[in-house]
């Protein structure tokens, strides 16, 4: 029951094998468990999850089941769902009830699939190792002494430790595919504007996107039905045809020109990560595709590119936080400007304030050319780079991040050296290109690595089909972490 | 670049975010290694290359001028930290 695919579970509901209120329940004892160890969840309702289970079997029952009903699936902490604590993973949130649900949370919930709980994060979504929430660190069930990446960790750990069926995270500069790569499990970020950002606290608007997080591309499909699609209250969300995305998982890959940038496989890359997706590599060779070298020139500036405008947008969409409406207001003060300095001062971890102290100063007087402006221009070189790498091939692969997971505080106290973690990951968020990271295989000390997919833009579809391809002649994507408890 | 003590103490009043002299000072090395990292953008020759805000060649979009809220104020001021008559609270502002 805690291996199988989305699809097997909704036929296994269907066939009344289990119940709603059963696999429901199974999770919440899992997580009561061995979450403890791992941390991976913030907020579990019992109570409101199984009332959810129990509406689903009625629609079971009365055969108005969807693909997805009946099915728990863990929230990262960063979608607003009404009536249930919303951190954001900062003490900032840390007493905000949301009165109202993201336009994701309410798509899960017309379609019968149950809220399994909140998932811890980095705060604010900024972090690629799930360490700097304020409820303590996500542990990796492959070993709990490393990170498991993010900042989605806490959905990436739940699915990995089989806590929860499938989950769903955001990704702004990798947070949902550097975690699936050093967790072991699958995710993708889909094209920028096709899942709304509604409900989906901000962090840099121009790079957000809200994504599935599963065991298989066949489950990334199923999820991604549901979670994408037009909503009028995104003012970046995208009108355009439904898409099934399961559509074509079953084409062959005879054809398909893999392109391999030669700048990924330089230095910075751990020799035991490119040893695993060199063989993935090979692998979809085996199955037809074609490997095509390609060049993205600018790779090296993608990095500096982000740092600047992730900031800037976050030192924006931030400043909404100021005690006065919600949130975390300062106990102390003197007057308004000293509560608005306090409460902020207090609310957030040092991350979120070396981020907005970045962005500020990048978007000040005198400053905003040479840097905002300049990456803004870099940012165009990156997506003309793709734009030309994809007239000579159908997908770009390589490795997700550059080392398997490491341990808990070995880069907690150099930012710079967090940030690299993201070279391989950021140039889709910047381009808005839809990025994958699938398991191809295992690093030191048996930890999993990802190989990472880039398709043109609204490629979803041929993406998930060359990942379940590969994934129906390779095991990698069906192994687990050993009972943590 | 390399900020000032004065210049990041500058900015944290830009973001309306209290600091210290201990912790502008630990922020100052933080925010100057971060610095270094954006200074590699400089590498690159970028003129007239224009600027890339959004992925998609999109513009706003329009709407009916038509009134599609609802109230929901008492929801909303429910989880404010303070509120009367349904205003919420701050320190005076005007003398």
């Amino acid at each position: 029951m805690l291996n199988v695919t989305l699809k097997q579970l909704g036929l296994e509901l269907a066939q009344k094998k289990i119940s709603s209120v059963e696999l429901t329940q199974l999770h919440l004892d899992r997580i009561a468990r061995i979450d403890p160890v791992l941390n991976a969840f913030i907020t579990i309702d019992r109570e409101r999850s199984l009332a959810q289970a129990r509406a689903a079997d009625a629609l079971i029952a009365a055969g108005k089941a969807q693909p997805l009903t009946g099915i728990p699936i863990a929230h990262k902490d960063i979608f607003c769902a009404k009536g249930w604590l919303t951190t954001c993973g900062s003490k900032m949130l840390a007493n905000f009830v949301s009165p109202y649900d993201a336009h994701v949370v309410e798509r899960f919930n017309a379609c019968g699939a149950v809220v399994l709980g909140k998932t811890n994060m980095d705060e604010f979504a900024m972090g690629s190792s799930s360490e700097t929430s304020f409820r303590g660190p996500v542990r990796n069930p492959w070993d709990p002494a490393r990170v498991p990446g993010g900042s989605s960790g806490g959905s990436a750990v739940a699915v990995a430790a089989r806590m929860a069926p499938a989950a769903i995270g955001t990704d702004t500069g990798g947070s949902i595919r550097q975690p699936a790569a050093l967790s072991g499990i699958c995710g993708i970020k889909p094209t920028y504007g096709v899942v709304s950002r509604y409900g989906m606290i901000a962090f840099a608007s121009s790079l957000d996107q809200g994504g599935p997080m599963a065991k298989c591309a066949e489950d990334l499909a199923l999820m991604l039905n549901v979670m994408a699609g037009f909503d009028a209250r995104d003012s970046t969300s995208l009108a355009r045809a439904a898409e099934d995305y399961a559509r074509a998982l079953d084409a062959p890959l005879h054809g398909l020109r893999i392109g391999v940038p030669q700048e990924y496989f330089g230095a910075g890359l751990d020799a035991d990560v490119a040893v695993a997706v060199e063989a993935a590599l090979t692998q979809i060779e085996k199955l037809g595709a074609r490997r095509v070298a390609i060049s993205l020139p600018n790779s090296g500036l993608s990095v500096p590119a982000y740092y600047v405008i992730a900031p800037a947008e976050a030192s924006s969409n931030l400043s909404r936080f100021d005690g006065v409406r919600y949130g975390y207001r300062a106990p102390q003060y003197t007057d308004l400007v000293d509560m608005y300095c306090k409460s902020r001062a207090q609310g957030f971890g040092a991350e979120v304030k070396r981020r907005i102290l970045i962005g500020t100063y990048v978007l000040s007087h005198g400053y905003y050319d040479a840097y905002y402006l300049k990456a803004q221009k870099i940012r165009r070189l990156i997506a003309q780079d793709f734009a030309k790498a994809f007239e000579q091939c159908d997908l770009i692969m390589g490795p997700t991040a550059p080392s398997v997971a490491f341990a808990l505080g070995a880069k907690a106290t150099d930012p710079v050296q967090m940030y690299l973690n993201d070279i391989y990951t950021v140039a889709a968020n910047l381009a808005g290109l839809p990025a994958m990271s699938i398991p191809c295989g295992f690093g030191e000390g048996g930890m999993p690595v990802g190989l990472h997919v880039v398709g043109n833009y609204f490629t979803e579809a041929r993406m998930l089909n060359a990942a379940h391809q590969y994934q129906r002649a390779t095991d990698w994507h069906t192994r687990a972490p050993r009972e943590s408890v | 670049m390399s900020l000032s003590l004065q210049e990041v103490k500058r900015v944290a009043w830009l973001a309306r975010i209290e600091i210290t002299d201990a912790e502008a000072e630990a922020a100052q090395g933080h925010l100057n290694g971060i610095f270094q990292l954006i200074e590699q953008m400089q590498s690159v020759e970028t003129d007239g290359v224009a600027p890339m805000a959004h992925a998609q060649d999109v513009v706003q979009r329009l709407r009916e001028d038509q009134v599609t809220e609802i109230d929901q104020h008492a929801a909303f001021q429910a989880i404010a930290p303070q509120v009367e008559g349904g205003l919420y609270l701050v320190p005076q502002v005007i003398e």
